[in-house]
């Protein structure tokens, strides 16, 4: 086993192999990428008691600690309000393999929800980027989704 | 009825990027060491243990049973408490709780993390949700930036003010013994270095540290005898208000350090905080952090942070100082870093505090941040409450 | 110490895989369940302290997964990493220090990760890990031990697991209640000489919630209060090489201090029912010894004389213990709901009439290094 750093007679010892996980998803989190799979959009779910829409679904509204059932189809489409350029390297939590840099992550408001739903944005030049700005989601092909939060490639920038 | 409870003794490591020559468990018990040498109390005189760190990034399981031979638990009590960053002073306020509680009368409560040992970003990454957050999330840095871009839109203020932050941090470190980056900077390097998340450049954030911190809690009664002038526990708070990183609004300002200092300052009876606390110690990971959040802890009004910084009221020698340790952008071993301010605030108090000491503390002010927007608040003073 | 008490609790069945639940929702329900059982409102409870772990999780902060499903929004909040009966007793520390109600819950999805990856994390990745210790094997070299040191057979921790499986149907909330007899469990698959698959306990699904409030706010609930009397904690050597396996001293020195609180002279009269943490058959004798309940290596001859069975002097593991559901973390915290639903006299088929004092216990790292132990009764 090679070590990274030379520490003359100190010895280090390295792992690097990642741990085996088989998360469960939930209900509506399970709805949510049905939805993504067969009609390619967005589900959100309404607080019955604020009015708060959440995207995606979950069970609970925390401030009203009211259990949630309504479910409402929301647009493929929102706005910008935040977002970061990464530019430093670092591996995958999953895989051990470093992710492609740079890339940028994006706290999206969906249209018609009230949180935030976070994913990447396809575009890494820092001009051309905005708070405010309109994006669209841009899915894989059906053939190739996997249940999984990347069904949904990225966010297009719509101007 | 809660017992009255003081902070009597504390000791940390000398911080550094790598400590290849201790193992964990080796590196807690220097701080252990200088904790119990700081009241002259031996280990047998402990009754109960907290410890806390984040297990990823050592990747030890039960760190409370793997540690003992190093925090002295050995045939003791000891349990572990975890909450992200704000893991030290979660510890703190678990230190608070065994002793007000009845149940023990000396107990010590450890914090450390040994950052070299993984790779930091892709323990923290592994934070996030795995089914909704993990395949992007790449770490704090790119949350903190969305803060930062949200404050400087609403209230105009710029990368150099933020800059300014990490200056008075960096400059206050050269008072440290303890701390990990002990050089010099000016505004023009904090600007001119690397941008790491647009507007978070790599002089604004803080590093990556191997260190350890232990604090020794007492029961009134006891505590004065251990210690001549003990660090007195006035108000406690913890709100970790979110779970998902995205009902975090940051407009709203830090939600949950405007909550749970509110509730510290009642309890601790303050009115106006930046005239009744004497220093503090903020658990500010990011410059933009030391500009906004003291708007949150009620120092001065939504906006006016960089105002309040660039007429250096939190500089050492105003109204009222802030990290005169250098804070966490000088020195961050996470699961200490929390226990850290807090240890920082009680030598403040107990007129301990160096090279770093401000003048005549009656009152002093730690916090933790952490997790999802989290914070933890301790408010400590030199009379008994 | 002021009068405290367990008011509410609540918790899931246990079974292999709750496939449906994530771990939101195991303690939004558990959350919801213990308010409904004790009467109490979201608003009448001031803290709360949530049990997870980031290795069972996969999850570096696992608390953050379900802090608003605890109601935690805006409250004081804290975690305790390690066994339940541990968060708990930060849970009633808070009550004596100055809150009113601290709700507890704690959740564990074996079935998610690796369980033997996630034990072997416990093991020093310097000395240790590499060698591919966890828990069976671990407690395999402590079974053996106890066995060459006092002559104890393997049939005798066959009993053990007869007795609790057995047990187990009466329970509805058990993952494994089962009909055996000793040569089931003998003829049983080897896991680790000496133990057996039915000497180890399954690895399940689960979460559970306790509420603990002031005797001002124990009036407010619907339930009987049952009192904390006593509770202690203790930690011993961490390498397996430096600890006399066969003698839990960490165990006993938590027993002798809860027992001192709670006024206790005679465990063995004092007690009305024991549920402990038997992960493993080998445990529950070894346990018993270190409760004081009687001479080192005679923990077998209390089985053996019936005392430990549901018709016995001191009734085990009435609900078929861990051995017959084991979510990790929410286990020891299960021990204490099951003690507290004895001696409330709701234990239903599992009840020991008249139950007036119980004892619960959970351990913490490898081979029952750490141990919580906890006195309840029915009287301030």
């Amino acid at each position: 086993m090679a070590t990274e750093r030379d520490y003359g007679e100190l010895l280090t010892l390295t792992f690097s192999t990642p741990m085996p996980y088989e998360w469960s998803i939930g209900k509506y989190g399970s709805l949510f990428f049905h939805e993504i799979r067969e009609s390619q959009r967005f589900t959100g779910i309404r607080c019955p008691q604020c009015g708060k829409v959440y995207v995606p679904p979950r069970r609970l509204c925390a401030p009203c600690f009211k259990e949630l059932d309504e479910l409402i189809i929301l647009p493929n489409l929102g706005s910008i309000m935040a977002f970061s350029v990464v530019n430093y390297p670092f591996p995958d939590p999953a895989t051990g393999e470093q992710r492609p840099i740079p890339y940028t992550y994006g706290c999206i408001k969906i249209e018609g929800s009230d949180n935030i739903f976070n994913h990447v944005i396809d575009e890494t030049n820092v001009e051309k980027i905005a708070v405010g700005m309109k994006v669209a989601a841009v899915f894989k092909g059906k053939e190739e989704m996997q249940g999984n939060i990347q069904d949904i490639r990225h966010f297009r920038i719509l101007g | 009825m809660a017992r009255r409870v003081a902070i009597v003794g504390t000791g940390q490591t000398d911080h550094r990027s790598h400590r290849p020559d201790v193992n964990g468990r080796e590196m807690i018990y220097e701080a252990v060491k200088r904790a119990l040498d700081d009241c002259q109390l031996s280990i047998h005189d402990i009754d109960a243990i907290i410890i806390g760190n984040m297990d990823h990034f050592e990747s030890i399981n039960y760190v409370d049973t793997w540690s003992v031979e190093g925090s002295g638990a050995v045939m003791k009590p000891i349990m572990k408490v975890t909450t992200g960053g704000t893991t030290g002073a979660s510890v703190a306020i678990a230190a608070y709780y065994h002793v007000a509680s009845g149940f023990f009368d000396k107990v010590l409560a450890i914090g450390w993390e040994k950052n070299s040992e993984s790779d930091t970003t892709a323990a923290i990454i592994t934070c996030s949700d795995p089914v909704w957050d993990r395949a992007f999330y790449s770490g704090a840095i790119p949350s903190l930036a969305t803060e930062a871009s949200a404050y400087m839109k609403q209230y105009g203020a710029t990368q150099e003010d933020a800059a300014r932050v990490a200056v008075r941090d960096r400059t206050n470190a050269l008072s440290n013994p303890h701390a990990h980056l002990r050089k010099p900077i000016t505004i023009e390097d904090v600007m001119a270095s690397p941008m790491l998340a647009y507007p978070i450049k790599l002089l604004d954030v803080c590093p990556r540290t191997d260190g350890a911190a232990a604090v020794v809690f007492a029961a009134d009664g006891v505590a004065q005898k251990i210690a001549p002038k003990p660090a007195w526990i006035r108000a406690c708070a913890a709100r970790h208000t979110y779970s998902w990183f995205g009902d975090v609004d940051y407009n709203a300002g830090l939600l949950s350090l405007q909550r749970a200092s509110k509730e510290a300052y009642q309890r601790a009876g303050i009115r106006e905080p930046a005239d009744e606390i004497d220093v503090a110690e903020l658990y500010l990971p990011y410059s933009y952090a030391g500009l906004k959040w003291i708007e949150d802890l009620g120092f001065c009004g939504p906006g006016e942070g960089p105002g309040f910084i660039r007429d250096g009221h939190t500089d050492m020698g105003g109204k009222i100082p802030v990290n005169p340790s250098g804070g966490v952008i000088s020195t961050n071993c996470i699961g200490a870093t929390a226990l850290l301010r807090v240890a920082e605030a009680a030598m403040q108090v107990m007129g301990k505090a160096g090279q770093r000491q401000v003048p005549d503390v009656e009152v002093a002010l730690a916090t933790g941040f952490g997790g999802c927007f989290w914070s933890d608040v301790l408010i400590l003073g030199k009379a008994r409450p | 110490m002021d009068n405290i008490a367990i008011v509410g609790v609540a918790q899931t069945k246990y079974e292999r895989r709750k496939k449906d639940k994530t771990y939101y929702d195991l303690v939004f329900e558990m959350t919801k369940g213990v308010l409904e059982d004790s009467g109490l409102t979201l608003e009448d409870i001031d803290n709360v302290i949530t049990v997870s772990n980031d290795f069972l999780d996969g999850r570096t902060i696992s608390s953050m997964a379900v802090g608003e499903a605890a109601g935690a929004g805006d409250k004081n909040i804290s975690t305790v990493e390690g066994d339940g009966t541990f968060g708990a007793f930060y849970g009633a520390m808070r009550v004596l220090g100055g809150f009113n109600t601290t709700l507890v819950v704690a959740h564990s999805k074996g079935s998610e990760g690796d369980v033997k990856h996630i034990t072997n994390g416990m093991f020093d990745p310097i000395f240790q890990r590499l060698l591919g210790l966890e828990a069976i094997s671990a407690s395999a070299l402590q079974a053996n031990a106890y066995m060459d040191r006092y002559g104890v057979r393997e049939e005798s921790f066959a009993r053990v697991s007869v007795k609790n499986h057995a047990n187990a149907k009466n329970n509805p909330y058990a993952h494994l209640p089962m009909e055996l007899t000793i040569e089931d469990v003998m003829a049983s698959q080897k896991m680790a000489d000496p133990i057996k698959l039915l000497d180890c306990s399954p690895v399940s699904d689960g979460a559970a919630a306790i509420i603990i409030a002031n005797e001002a706010h124990a009036r407010k609930a619907k339930t009987k209060p049952v009192w904390i009397k006593g509770i202690a904690h203790c930690a011993e050597e961490y390498f397996l090489g430096d600890r006399d396996l066969t003698n839990p001293k960490s165990l006993r020195d938590a027993a002798k201090r809860a027992y001192a609180m709670a006024g206790i002279a005679d465990p063995l009269k004092s007690l009305d029912v024991v549920e402990l943490y038997d992960a493993f058959s080998y445990m529950e004798p070894l346990w018993l010894e270190g409760l004081g309940l009687c001479n080192p290596g005679d923990g077998p001859k209390l089985l053996d004389d019936g005392i430990t069975t549901m018709s016995g002097a001191l009734p085990v593991n009435p609900s078929g213990g861990v051995l017959s559901s084991h979510a990790l973390l929410v286990a020891g915290l299960a021990r204490i709901i099951e003690a507290v639903l004895q001696l409330r006299g709701e234990a239903e088929n599992r009840q020991v009439e008249g139950a007036k004092t119980g004892l619960a216990h959970g351990i913490n790292g490898p081979c029952g290094q750490s141990h919580c132990v906890w006195i309840l009764g029915t009287e301030k």
